[in-house]
C-alpha cells in the first residue's frame, strides 16, 4: 500500500458488498415473490438475474431480497422495485430476460418499464 | 467481488462459540450448499454483538433480522423459509424481556441497543475480522492515511490530547499525555505497547474488539507509533483467548500484506511493524511494568516508578504502553477529529465507555454508553434489570480494584473522577451487578481471595498483608468473627493501599473498604449476631421446616447425614447439631417448606 488511492480503491470495492449492514434506508429494493406460487412461475431464476445484471453493471446501494406470496398467484413471477422517494411498481409475470430491461431502464435510468407492470397486465 | 443478496452474520466471539456458533455455522454452509444458494447468500462469522445473554445470535441482512438463542436444528427452518422464502421465522427473532408480545426485527430496535453508542466496538458484530477489506470498506486504515499523510507527529498527539481520551484500562490517565512523555524522550529506537492481558473477574472488553476488529487495534498502534517514534510494537495478549490471538495473527498478516505494516507506510518513509506476545494469564502481568517485564522473558513482576515506561520501558527503551479499548477509539479520533469526540461524554471523562455487565442481570453481555450515562440506565435499562424479581443491591466495578456501589448511589453519573468519590473505580469495565441474595461480607472475600491467589509476592504488604485480611474475613463468613476485626481490616486496608509497590497491591483493599462503607451492617451482623443477612453463608444458616410440610419423606431421603427425621403425612424436623448446612434438601422439597434463617 503506497497512496491514499490504492486505499480507496479497496474500501469502494468493498462497500457495495457490505454496504447494507451500515445503513439502511436510502437504498434500491428488489423485492421478488418467492412463495410456492413465486417458485413454480419461475421466480428463482429472475432473482438470479437481477443479481446477475446488478453485479455486472456493478450497481451501488441495491438490495435484492424475498417476500411471500400477495395473493395474485396467477401473475407470478411478481417483482416490486421500490426507488428511494419515487412510487413503488410491480412488476408482473417476469422471464429473466425481461431483467436486463428492468434493470437498464427503470434502476439506472429511472424509468419504469410499463409494458411489464401490473396496470400493463389488467389492460389485457 | 461478487453481489449477494442476503448475508448471515454469525457471531464468533468466545461467547456464542461456546454455546455452539461454530456448528451452526457449519449447519449454515451444509444447508446453503444444499439449496443451491452458494452464489446468492453469504455467511460471514463476526465477532461480538455484544448481547451475550441471548447467544448464538444470528443477524440476516438487508432485513437486519436478529434472531437469538439459535440452535443448530433451526438453521433448516432459517434457510427454507427466510432465505427462500423470505418468510422471516418469527419465533426466532429477539423480544425484549417485558414486551415479549412486540417482535422487533432488526438490531437498533431491541432496548439492549438503543442507548448505547458505539465507537470502539462500532465493527464488532458488523464486520468478518479475518477480511482487511472489510475493515477498509468501513474506513478502516483511514486514519492512518491522514495521519501519516497529512499530519506531523506533534499534530497526531495534538489531537489525541484535544479529545480528552484517557486510558481505559482502568487508572484514567489522558492518553495524549502519555504519548507526549514518550515522544519527548530521545532515544535510537522506541516501543509502542497494547496491553491485552485483561484479567478483571467478568470482563471481556478487550477480548471481544481483538475478536470482533483486529485492524482496529493494529492501526492504532501504528498511529501511535508514528505518532512517538517508534517502529516496532507488541501485543501481549492472554493465551486463553485464543480467538482473540488467531484473529490478531491473521490482522497483523494481512496487513503487511497491503503494506499497511513494514516498511514505508503510504510513501511516508514511516517503517512499523508489530509482534504478539502470549502471557500466560497472570493478573500482575496487567501491570506495565511487569507486562515489559513478561515480554523481554523475565518474571512478571512489576518495579518502582520511577523511571516510568516513557523514560525506560521495554528493553530499557522508551515505550508507551495502551490498552485495547484506548487504541480502538484513536482512529475515530484521527478521523473525525478532537472536537468530535469531545462532544460525546462528560467534560472530564469524554468519548464512551464499554462494560461487560454481568452478575444478576438480564442482558448479560457487553456494552458500549456515552460516559455519563446513569448506571441505574445500564442496568435497568439497557441490562433489562434483576432476573426473577429480585432487589438490586449493589454494583461492583472495577473487578478486584474497584469497589461496590449501593442502590442510593445509582444516579452516580459514569465518570473517571465521581467513581472513585464514590470509593469504587472506572477499572477495566466489569460490572457485575448482585442482588439481595448476595452477602457483600463474601463478595469482598471473594475478591481478596482472588487479589490473594494473584499476588506476585515481590512486596510484603502485598504478599502478607492481603493475606491477613482474607483471614479475617474468611473467620467473618464462618461465623468466628471478632469484635476488633473490622476495625484489624480498616488498619491493615490503610497500610496495604499506602505501601504497596504496584497497583494491584494499592488497590487490593477496596472491594473490602467499599463494602464496609456501604455494607457495614452486614459485617456487624456476621460478627455480633453470628447472622448473614443475605441467607448467603451457609456456616451461618439454620435450617428449620415450617408448617407447610406434607411429609412426603423427600427430604429424609436425599439428606446425606440423616439429620432429618419424621413419618409420613407428619411435620418432619431438622437436628441442627447433625446438619451440615448442604441445602440438598431445600432443592428436593417440592413444597418450599423448608427455610433457610
Amino acid at each position: 500500500m503506497k497512496s491514499i488511492a490504492e486505499l480507496e480503491k479497496i474500501r469502494q470495492e468493498t462497500l457495495d458488498r457490505v454496504a447494507y449492514r451500515k445503513d439502511s434506508g436510502n437504498e434500491t429494493r428488489v423485492v421478488v415473490g418467492m412463495a410456492t406460487c413465486g417458485i413454480a412461475a419461475g421466480a428463482r431464476p429472475v432473482m438470479l438475474a437481477f443479481m446477475d445484471e446488478i453485479h455486472k453493471r456493478n450497481l451501488k446501494s441495491i438490495t435484492v431480497s424475498q417476500t411471500g406470496c400477495i395473493g395474485m398467484c396467477r401473475l407470478e413471477p411478481m417483482v416490486d422495485v421500490i426507488v428511494p422517494g419515487k412510487e413503488k411498481v410491480t412488476y408482473v409475470n417476469l422471464t429473466a430476460d425481461m431483467v436486463p430491461r428492468i434493470v437498464t431502464e427503470h434502476i439506472v435510468n429511472g424509468n419504469p418499464v410499463l409494458d411489464y407492470t401490473i396496470g400493463a397486465a389488467g389492460e389485457k | 467481488m461478487d453481489f449477494y443478496r442476503a448475508q448471515v452474520l454469525i457471531c464468533g466471539g468466545t461467547g456464542c462459540t461456546s454455546s455452539g456458533a461454530t456448528n451452526i455455522i457449519e449447519r449454515f454452509e451444509e444447508q446453503i450448499r444444499k439449496n443451491g444458494l452458494d452464489k446468492e447468500v453469504k455467511i460471514v462469522r463476526t465477532g461480538c454483538f455484544g448481547l451475550c445473554e441471548a447467544g448464538p445470535v444470528v443477524i440476516v441482512y438487508p432485513e437486519g433480522t436478529f434472531y437469538s438463542r439459535v440452535r443448530a436444528d433451526d438453521v433448516e427452518e432459517i434457510v427454507n423459509e427466510h432465505l427462500i422464502k423470505g418468510r422471516i421465522v418469527q419465533h426466532l427473532v429477539y423480544k425484549d424481556k417485558g414486551h415479549e408480545d412486540e417482535h422487533h426485527l432488526a438490531l437498533e430496535e431491541i432496548d439492549f441497543y438503543k442507548k448505547q453508542k458505539r465507537i470502539a466496538l462500532r465493527n464488532c458484530g458488523v464486520i468478518d475480522p479475518e477480511n482487511i477489506d472489510e475493515y477498509i470498506a468501513f474506513d478502516g486504515y483511514k486514519g492512518l492515511a491522514k495521519a501519516l499523510t497529512e499530519m506531523k507527529p506533534e499534530d497526531v498527539i495534538q489531537t489525541v490530547l484535544d479529545s480528552g481520551l484517557r486510558g481505559r484500562g482502568g487508572a484514567g490517565f489522558p492518553t495524549g499525555l502519555k504519548w507526549k512523555f514518550a515522544a519527548a524522550s530521545k532515544a535510537d529506537q522506541k516501543y509502542m505497547v497494547c496491553n491485552a492481558d485483561e484479567g478483571d473477574p467478568g470482563a471481556f472488553m478487550d477480548r471481544s474488539v481483538l475478536e470482533g476488529d483486529p485492524h482496529a487495534v493494529v492501526e492504532a498502534m501504528t498511529i501511535a507509533g508514528y505518532a512517538i517514534g517508534a517502529t516496532e510494537g507488541y501485543v501481549y495478549v492472554r493465551a486463553e483467548y485464543p480467538i482473540a490471538v488467531k484473529r490478531l495473527e491473521i490482522a497483523i498478516e494481512q496487513a503487511r500484506e497491503y503494506g499497511l505494516l513494514g516498511k514505508n507506510i503510504f510513501g511516508s518513509g514511516f517503517d512499523f511493524d508489530l509482534f504478539v506476545r502470549l502471557g500466560a494469564g497472570a493478573f500482575v502481568c496487567g501491570e506495565e511494568t511487569a507486562l515489559m517485564a513478561s515480554i523481554e522473558g523475565l518474571r512478571g513482576e512489576p518495579r518502582p516508578k520511577p523511571p516510568f515506561p516513557a523514560v525506560k520501558g521495554l528493553f530499557d527503551a522508551p515505550t508507551n504502553i495502551n490498552n485495547v479499548e484506548t487504541f480502538a477509539n484513536i482512529p475515530q479520533i484521527i478521523i473525525n477529529g478532537a472536537d468530535w469526540f469531545k462532544s460525546i461524554g462528560t467534560e472530564k471523562s469524554t468519548g464512551t465507555k464499554v462494560f461487560a455487565l454481568g452478575g444478576k442481570i438480564n442482558n448479560t453481555g457487553l456494552v458500549e454508553i456515552p460516559m455519563g450515562t446513569k448506571l441505574r440506565e445500564i442496568i435497568f435499562d439497557i441490562g433489562g434489570g434483576i432476573p426473577n424479581g429480585k432487589k438490586f443491591k449493589a454494583v461492583q466495578t472495577g473487578g478486584p480494584s474497584g469497589g461496590c456501589i449501593p442502590s442510593e448511589l445509582l444516579d452516580v453519573p459514569i465518570e473517571y473522577d465521581t467513581l472513585t468519590q464514590i470509593g469504587s473505580m472506572m477499572g477495566s469495565g466489569g460490572m457485575i451487578v448482585m442482588d439481595e441474595d448476595n452477602c457483600m461480607v463474601d463478595i469482598a472475600r471473594f475478591f481478596l481471595d482472588f487479589t490473594v491467589d494473584e499476588s506476585c509476592g515481590k512486596c510484603t504488604p502485598c504478599r502478607i498483608g492481603t493475606k491477613r485480611m482474607l483471614e479475617i474475613l474468611e473467620r467473618i463468613v464462618k461465623g468466628r468473627g471478632k469484635e476488633g476485626d473490622i476495625e484489624k481490616l480498616e488498619a491493615l486496608a490503610k497500610n496495604i493501599k499506602a505501601t504497596a509497590l504496584c497497583g494491584l497491591g494499592q488497590t487490593a483493599p477496596n472491594p473490602v473498604l467499599s463494602t464496609l462503607q456501604y455494607f457495614r451492617s452486614e459485617y456487624e451482623a456476621h460478627i455480633k449476631e453470628k447472622r448473614c443477612p443475605a441467607h448467603h453463608c451457609q456456616a451461618l444458616l439454620n435450617y428449620s421446616i415450617t408448617d407447610k410440610c406434607r411429609g412426603c419423606t423427600a427430604c429424609v431421603k436425599v439428606c446425606p447425614v440423616a439429620a432429618i427425621t419424621g413419618s409420613v403425612k407428619e411435620k418432619h424436623v431438622i437436628d441442627a447439631a447433625k446438619c451440615i448446612k448442604c441445602g440438598s434438601c431445600v432443592e428436593k422439597c417440592r413444597f418450599g417448606a423448608i427455610e433457610k434463617r
